[in-house]
């Protein structure tokens, strides 16, 4: 199903994962992009306005239907409405409770949100591949990327997001001080007066790999598995332009991938939300 | 891999959604919850103050379902005691009154008698005093024996 005669299936590949990019371009004016290449030229200042547009669509989704549970909550018999967001909420609260020892009232919230919002993320991408960025082409938008977890920007966003948060934590429960000694003062640890300010390099290469190792990780994780998830489905319908017989094969294979990519979207905003816990009750604790 | 502006503003995004679901969603949803588990937890201990209510109620009744047995025996004891009184009170009236009447005719009789005795002595008085007329017509005035006739009459 490559749109259009002449495209070939590198170029419909290409065409799949390039963003709907605004920005400026090398000669000061602002527009968007109408290739990969010039939106790679932009560099730094420039919106993947699909990104943006999905994810920020997916939120006020999100938002209003748990913004309107939240308004009609009643403490006698619940709608459906608010069982489903009572089946999530008390989901969320579980996982927090169960990883989170200390006592911070944003912390579930977060997880709910970030849960939440990464669920429907990647939700998108049981949409086949085709349907949406077909419909944006009939009304003249050229690339649109429908996943917004396929977007590191995205990804990077919300683990900076929670990186900020373990930084903020980290000195407010601990103290600059506290926070410089964590990331100094262990593993390796001396009495020795010669040896402490080698140590304490080593200290703080450590635990500096490990402290960035969080947000990176958290973020490539969500972000390769979404893609490579993306990817397969891209490739599977290429199959599609390959004749019947390869077509069929292709639908099937299609129906197989999704239903197991069912479980990886799943598993995937669950391993997002447990980790931003884990990482925040970490920023919250003494010692790790 | 073209990491750039979509960065901060999916960034931005984040903290407003995640204020959003802090400020408006969490809180009321946790409320309500909390709220639910307090009505149940107070459903449930009323139920159970019910039924305690219930077996003290049932044991009260009880309780007084027996004092009432035994005081409907007492009353039950009371007017038969109470019943004989009135019986022996009665038997004694009527023997009192059986004894008062049987003094009163008794009384009655004597008085009769007496009354008949007097009578009888007059009449005897006058049997004599004319028997004696008659015997003493022949021989004596009967004005003359007078005193003789009297107190004979007396002796009688």
């Amino acid at each position: 199903m490559a749109s259009g005669e002449t495209v070939t299936s590198s170029e419909y590949i290409q065409h799949h994962l390039t963003n709907l990019t605004f920005g400026r371009f090398p000669d000061g004016h602002w527009g968007i992009a109408h290739s990969a290449a010039e939106a790679k030229e932009m560099g730094f200042w420039a919106l993947h306005l699909d990104s943006l547009f999905w994810s920020t669509t997916l939120a006020l989704v999100f938002g209003y239907f748990f913004y309107k549970a939240a308004r009609n909550a009643t403490a006698g018999v619940p709608g459906k409405l608010q069982n489903f967001v009572e089946t999530m909420v008390d989901f969320v609260e579980d996982s927090v409770k169960g990883s989170f020892s200390g006592r911070n009232p944003l912390i579930a919230p977060l997880a709910l949100t970030v849960f939440s919002w990464v669920f429907l993320m990647n939700l998108m991408d049981l949409i086949p591949v085709d349907v949406i960025p077909r419909l944006a082409g009939a009304i003249g938008i050229h690339h649109m990327k429908v996943v917004p977890s396929t977007d590191p920007n995205v990804t990077f966003a919300l683990a900076l997001g929670v990186f900020a948060l373990i930084i903020f934590y980290s000195i407010k429960v601990k103290g600059v001080g506290g926070f410089v000694k964590e990331l100094t003062g262990m593993p390796f640890e001396t009495d020795n007066i010669l040896l402490k300010p080698i140590f304490f390099v080593i200290n703080l290469f450590l635990e500096g790999v490990n402290l960035l190792a969080k947000p990176i990780s958290l973020s490539l994780r969500l972000f390769g598995n979404m893609y490579a998830g993306e990817m397969i489905f891209i490739l599977i319908a290429l199959m599609y332009g390959a004749g019947i017989g390869m077509g069929i094969f292709g639908g099937v294979l299609q129906f197989v991938w999704a239903v197991f990519h069912i479980l990886v979207i799943t598993l995937q905003a669950f391993i997002f939300m447990t980790l931003t816990i884990v990482y925040l009750d970490m920023a919250h604790s003494e010692h790790h | 891999m073209n990491i750039n502006l979509t960065l901060i503003a999916q960034l931005i995004s984040f903290a407003v959604f995640v204020w959003f679901t802090m400020k408006y969603v969490w809180p009321p949803m946790v409320k309500a919850m909390e709220d639910r588990k307090a009505k149940i937890a107070d459903g449930l201990a009323a139920a159970e103050r019910g039924v305690h209510e219930q077996e003290l109620a049932k044991k009260a009744a009880l309780e007084k379902l027996h004092e009432a047995k035994q005081q409907s025996a007492e009353i039950v004891s009371r007017a038969e005691k109470r019943a004989a009184e009135i019986v022996d009170e009665a038997k004694e009236q009527a023997r009192a009154e059986g004894e008062r009447l049987l003094a009163a005719a008794q009384a009655e009789i004597e008085q009769e008698a007496n009354k008949a005795r007097e009578a009888l002595r007059t009449k005897v008085a006058e049997l004599a005093v004319l028997g004696a007329e008659k015997i003493l017509r022949k021989e004596i005035n009967a004005d003359a024996h007078k005193d003789i006739v009297d107190s004979l009459a007396k002796q009688i």
